[in-house]
């Protein structure tokens, strides 16, 4: 079974993924599926009916808008990078957490580097499968680099303007 | 200026530690270029045609001396011995070692200094009028917001991989000293009839390939609503502005591709989502406001005898005031403009030597405050009038004295050939050269307010495209060719400029501009500026002057 780093409470850890990331010319497997949105809009039903936790990947240009409703069935929304300087997907998971309410699994998949590892945080993503080997000591190190944020995300961390008056 | 506290410290430590790793694992060869180009970028290291470049911000364009003399140290121990002011109103080193460049983090760091995002596809260094808390003018100090929008896009979570690069400008004067409507956003701070402050938000220009002067998509935002707005047109941008194309994926596209109406249509759609969760508190504003030291002005009078004096003794001094000071608010100061100008020299190059100078002169008549102006002077905004015979005297002796802000010899110029690896042509001679023509002052003088700005190549560093007199390097099979065009403005009368005819070879730019001049002299009417002239008169007496001269 493949493996992600998975960050919970606060601790990432190299976790087992039950999940099978599914292209779509491939047979759907048994047990839990990542798909993705065409398929989901055609056979989501059906898959979910069958007892199984069912994840969607939302490419790059695809809107997350369009998973609203779907959301509180989804266990995972996994993000695209299509190469690692593409930044569409933080917006896409700070729009599933703030605007959503999304609480299930956001993970980072594609090109994804231990140097977006702050930026994913804060804005929502939960799950990763880096590109470059990168271990989850290495996510925790990157992502704690800046002892301070300037700005308020939906990460809830403390922004400077609040520490300030504190 | 703004006071650095221990949180603003810390975020340029935590940063400087984090590149110094980063360079660690690119020399060991764990990261390798393309992965590590992004990442150089965003601390402001470029690869030129010769060395590395290092580009250090100055956040909207607000030095203090101690800066200044570290800058000068960095310039004598890790570069050449000087440094090169750009029309981002940054500082740029051109001849660094990427092994030194954690070293000089760290001291810049030292001073409150970095090299953050200063490229990449991210929030870009703030412009703001270098005038600000100096003029009469000004509707409130753009600083505050300024460094509000600093602090705000430092490292900000969800737009650091945007589209493309991201510059924002803030102004509060009429007179438009940001070249406001040529930045991605430009922000002109307005009073309601009410009193209340805000903002006019204009979205879209940019230079590059494909010039665009920004439109107005907001006449008033509320103040307090800055930052909500800000991220409205951000996350707009960051998902829908193109990526498949660099040179269509600035925000200008954007705007231009959907309209002005529909894109501000998205932006408000989205900014009412987003509610007013998202903005600055008023405490961290006031905050920010109080932790710019404020000036203590003497209760002087309006005219002071010694500069009166001096006026009428020396008509070089008589000369340096009429150009280069500039009313300031309090009653016996002036602004004093110091020109990276001088006839022969690069625009916008200053010695270590001319730096050290300057801090001492802001040390000592300056309130310790000293600006960066996008058009690559430097502005001494507070001195007494009594002191400005002094203070010239000091710049003049080391070659900072010239008298030509605004006029002809005071271009903007890109680094060109001579440094960037994307120039098609040499800028910085071209400039000298036409600084040479127009070397006799009172001929400057007589020809006034006119803007030339010189680019190498078509990424337009150099803002050609808004220059009254706007110059283009080009590449014609190996050779160096000049594209011309008349009639542009990056000020609050914004315009793209016009082609005036086929390009030029090198050697016949400078005699080119000479003629437009004389035909400007000869066409125009009492009180109008070459600009002005054009605009009256149109491309055709320019262009068959200079043609015929060619045939």
């Amino acid at each position: 079974m493949p493996w992600r780093i998975r960050l919970k409470d606060g601790v990432f850890a190299l976790v087992e993924d039950p999940f099978t990331s599914v292209s779509d010319d491939w047979a759907i497997p048994q047990g839990d599926v990542i798909i993705s949105l065409t398929r989901f809009q055609a056979e989501g039903d059906r898959l979910l009916s069958e007892g199984r936790k069912v994840g969607v990947r939302l490419e790059a240009d695809e809107e997350v808008e369009a998973l609203a409703y779907d959301l509180p069935r989804l266990s995972v929304v996994a993000l695209v990078f299509p190469k690692f300087g593409d930044g569409r997907a933080y917006s896409y998971a700070a729009l599933l957490r703030e605007r959503f309410n999304y609480r299930g699994e956001i993970r980072a998949v594609g090109d994804v580097l231990r140097e977006q590892a702050g930026f994913m945080v804060r804005c929502g993503f939960d799950a990763f499968e880096p590109a470059d080997g990168s271990t989850p000591e290495d996510w925790e190190r990157a992502a704690h680099r800046f002892r301070h944020a300037y700005q308020r995300s939906t990460d809830r961390r403390t922004p400077a303007f609040v520490e300030r008056g504190e | 200026m703004y006071q650095y506290d221990t949180i603003d410290k810390d975020m340029l430590a935590d940063r400087s530690a984090e590149f110094r790793g980063q360079v660690a694992r690119r020399l060991s060869g764990e990261l390798n270029e393309d992965q590590f180009k992004p990442l150089r970028l965003r601390n402001g290291l470029y690869l030129q045609l010769h060395a590395y470049m290092l580009r250090i911000a100055i956040p909207y364009g607000s030095l203090n001396p101690t800066q200044l003399r570290k800058l000068a140290f960095i310039g004598r121990t890790y570069d050449k011995g000087y440094g090169h002011f750009t029309t981002r109103t940054n500082l740029q080193f051109h001849w660094i070692k990427l092994s030194d460049a954690p070293d000089i983090l760290d001291h810049l760091a030292e001073v409150d200094m970095h090299a953050i995002q200063t490229s990449g596809n991210c929030i870009r260094n703030v412009t703001a009028d270098p005038y600000a808390g100096a003029t009469a003018e000004e509707i409130d100090d753009p600083r505050v917001w300024a460094e509000a929008i600093r602090q705000w896009s430092t490292v900000h979570p969800e737009f650091s991989w945007l589209p493309r690069k991201f510059k924002i400008a803030v102004t509060a004067a009429p007179k438009d000293r940001t070249a406001a409507k040529t930045h991605d956003i430009g922000l002109n701070l307005k009073r309601a009839r009410d009193g209340s402050l805000g903002f006019e938000v204009m979205v879209g220009g940019g230079l590059g390939r494909l010039p665009h002067i920004a439109p107005t998509i907001r006449e008033f935002l509320p103040a307090a609503r800055l930052f909500s707005y800000l991220e409205a047109i951000l996350r707009t941008y960051n998902r829908h502005g193109r990526r498949d194309n660099i040179h269509k994926a600035r925000i200008k596209i954007l705007v231009a591709a959907l309209g002005r109406e529909e894109f501000a249509r998205q932006v408000e759609a989205e900014w009412e989502k987003i509610g007013s969760g998202s903005d600055l508190p008023d405490t961290e504003l006031a905050r920010i406001r109080g932790a710019f030291r404020p000036m203590s002005f003497e209760t002087l009078p309006a005219q002071s005898e010694i500069f009166e004096e001096a006026k009428a003794a020396k008509p070089a001094f008589a000369r340096f005031v009429r150009n280069n000071v500039k009313p300031h608010k309090a009653p016996g100061y002036g602004i004093v403009e110091v020109s990276l100008k001088a006839i022969g020299e690069t625009p916008g190059d200053a010695t270590a030597d001319q730096m050290e100078v300057i801090a001492d002169l802001a040390e000592r008549f300056g309130q310790n405050d000293i600006r960066v102006t996008h058009e690559q002077n430097l502005v001494l905004p507070h001195v007494k009038l009594s002191d400005v015979p002094v203070v010239w005297e000091a710049l003049a002796a080391v070659g900072l004295a010239t008298p030509n802000m605004n006029l002809v010899s005071d271009i903007i110029a890109c680094p060109g050939l001579d440094y960037c690896a994307l120039a098609n042509a040499r800028a910085i001679s071209v400039a000298q050269h036409i600084a040479e023509k127009f070397a006799d002052p009172d001929r400057a003088e007589r020809v006034g307010e006119l803007k030339v700005k010189i680019s190498g190549c078509i990424n337009a560093c150099g803002h050609h495209h808004v220059g009254h007199i706007g110059i283009l390097g080009v590449d014609k099979k190996g050779e160096e060719f000049y594209q011309l065009t008349l009639g542009g403005s990056g000020a609050e009368d914004a315009a793209v400029g016009q082609a005036l005819g086929p390009a030029l070879p090198y050697d016949r730019v400078a005699d080119a501009v000479d003629t437009l001049v004389e035909v400007y002299l000869r066409e125009r009417n009492d009180g109008e500026r070459f600009l002005d002239t054009f605009r009256r008169t149109g491309v055709a007496p320019f262009k068959e002057a200079v043609y015929a001269v060619a045939d």
